[in-house]
């Protein structure tokens, strides 16, 4: 069984972290892209960004004044209890995103849409969103929360077989230039896509791209591997750099999430998780033992399987 | 090309805003207040007093909602303090500018030079936008203090009127010029000459939006 105020508490600590501490996979990255960039302006702006990142830590405060909207991803073992069950677990997230918000502090950015109230803590309804994926063994669970910010850099559009991958391509350099001018989508960014699903799933499968996958890491199909590599390189080439200004960092990585679609339809979607990529995570186990880390590691074959049934023991075996 | 930086006051003198050059790098001494759609609603569509002297105590408007909470015993704590995107107070800013003689409009990604030529430029006031974005953590450790937070109760934390004493606040990148010039512009304008190229063997879409275009000098603001 696992501590309820174990997972209230470790929530809390990730909420504090996800705001403040920009995760290394990001930050290698940016060190990376600050090298080669080439544009007066947008090498200005990284490096400000790299200095950002230095204050944030030494003063414990978040990185960003707009501190997104948190929101938590679950992912449990198929052994796993949960002191007081779910309910419990919901409880507790919501309990510490609304703690965290006035702790660290956050921006409560959370209002009614039509009303606009402002409960002043991140929480009310839908928020936080609480997603859930499972695997095939273990007693543990991880909390991940992600901050992301929430209003540009992101699109859908329906696509069809007919368009290909060169309308796939269309459309991921008009996302990356409509968003990029000005510096809307505040990249460099981690961009995320999604293709297949259906229109809401298709969305949830690039979010997930963007925000549940590391820097440097690549899809296990090897062929979409490759179009990563490619399309990382595609939008870094279309001289576009920080803030809109003229340079060569537009992505840092780019992550592709595939999901069977209907026959007739090749849905897209682009996302751009930000200059404060918020992501922080954690395994907590019944025996009190958590584990922090910054990789959600939520794409296992687990996720991407194909199959009815789930029996990698065996087929290991054959 | 050298990047110049440039110390300015929140109540700025017309010459010292004559003199800022698109791309310039500036740090801010003085009280800034923030303002988006709910002081603008509040101070221009119900008429309620400006709780604050106009521009002689600051003429920096900072588009923004900090991370910062309202202690029990009325005291503050600020933390990282970014911009929120300008474009959609255009709306508001012509009547909020007029009334208020703000000089300096801070914010996130500029306005287009249609605004700047409109309504900037007559008024006197410039565009400065905040690095990144954002440097957060960095704009924070430049608030000295909080001096007051207006219509809190009415708007919430995020929307409310902050009044921040910056103390070499920065860094800030000049817009917009007193000839109404645009800086994202400019570049805009330097990086389309590429995306012919860039493009090169893309399809466009089967099916078409409503109302969609291929200029590539098309933005998605103004």
């Amino acid at each position: 069984m696992i501590s309820i105020d174990l997972i209230q508490k470790t929530a809390e600590t990730l909420m504090d972290k996800a705001a403040i501490e920009i995760p290394q996979d990001y930050l290698d990255g940016l060190r990376a892209a600050a090298a080669t960039e080439d544009g007066d302006l947008s090498s200005f702006v990284l490096q400000a960004m790299l200095e950002n990142y230095e204050a944030a830590k030494e003063d414990r405060r978040a990185m960003c004044g707009d501190t997104g909207v948190p929101r938590w991803f679950v992912k449990m073992g198929n052994d796993a209890r949960i002191e007081g069950g779910p309910i419990a677990l919901e409880a507790a997230l919501r309990r510490a995103t609304a703690n965290a918000t006035t702790g660290v502090p956050l921006r409560p950015n959370r209002v009614h849409p039509l009303w606009r109230t402002d409960h002043n803590n991140n929480v009310g309804i839908g928020a936080p969103e609480i997603e859930y994926g499972f695997e095939p063994e273990g007693e543990w669970i991880d909390l991940i929360t992600v901050h992301k910010g929430g209003l540009f850099g992101t699109d859908y559009r329906m696509l069809f077989p007919s368009d290909g991958i060169q309308g796939i391509k269309r459309f991921y350099l008009d996302s990356l230039v409509a968003f990029g001018k000005r510096g809307l989508a505040c990249q460099p960014a981690i961009i995320g896509i999604g293709l297949g699903g259906s229109k809401d799933t298709c969305m949830v499968l690039g979010k997930r791209a963007s925000v549940l996958r590391t820097v440097g890491s690549r899809n296990s199909d090897p062929k979409i591997a490759a179009m990563e590599d490619e399309f990382k390189e595609l939008g870094n080439s279309i001289g576009m750099g920080a803030m809109g200004f003229v340079g060569k960092n537009m992505v840092i990585d780019c992550n592709i999430e595939v999901g069977y679609c209907h026959t007739g339809g090749m849905q897209m979607s682009v996302h751009a998780f930000c200059l404060s990529s918020r992501r922080a995570v954690a395994r907590v186990f019944p025996d009190g033992r958590v584990e922090h880390r910054t990789d959600p590691d939520w794409f296992t074959d687990y996720q991407r399987r194909e199959t009815i049934d789930w029996e990698p023991a065996r087929e290991a075996a054959e | 090309m050298k990047i110049r930086e440039v110390t300015l006051s929140t109540t700025p003198t017309p010459e010292a805003i004559a003199d800022l050059r698109l791309g310039d790098i500036v740090y801010l001494d003085g009280l800034i207040y923030t303002a988006r759609e709910g002081v603008y609603m509040r101070a221009l569509e119900d008429k309620a007093n400006i709780p604050m002297e106009l521009p002689s105590q600051s003429a920096a408007n900072f588009h923004c909602s900090p991370a910062a909470v309202i202690r029990e015993d009325g005291s503050f704590d600020l933390g990282a303090v970014t911009a929120t995107a300008s474009f959609r107070f255009a709306k508001w800013l012509p009547e909020w500018m007029a009334k208020t003689g703000a000089r300096l409009i801070i914010g996130k990604g500029g306005m287009s030079s249609k605004d700047y030529k409109e309504y900037f430029v007559p008024n006197g006031a410039v565009y400065l936008s905040t690095v990144g974005y954002g440097t957060g953590a960095l704009l924070g450790r430049g608030v000295e203090t909080v001096e007051a937070v207006h219509w809190h109760e009415e708007l919430g934390i995020a929307q409310a009127m902050w009044v921040i004493r910056a103390r070499r606040m920065g860094p800030f990148i000049v817009a917009s010029n007193l000839d109404g010039d645009c800086l994202f512009e400019r570049e805009n304008a330097k990086i389309v000459q590429n995306l012919d190229k860039v493009y090169e063997g893309t399809r466009p879409a089967v099916l078409k939006r409503y109302g969609e275009t291929d200029d590539r000098s098309d933005e998605v603001i103004g």
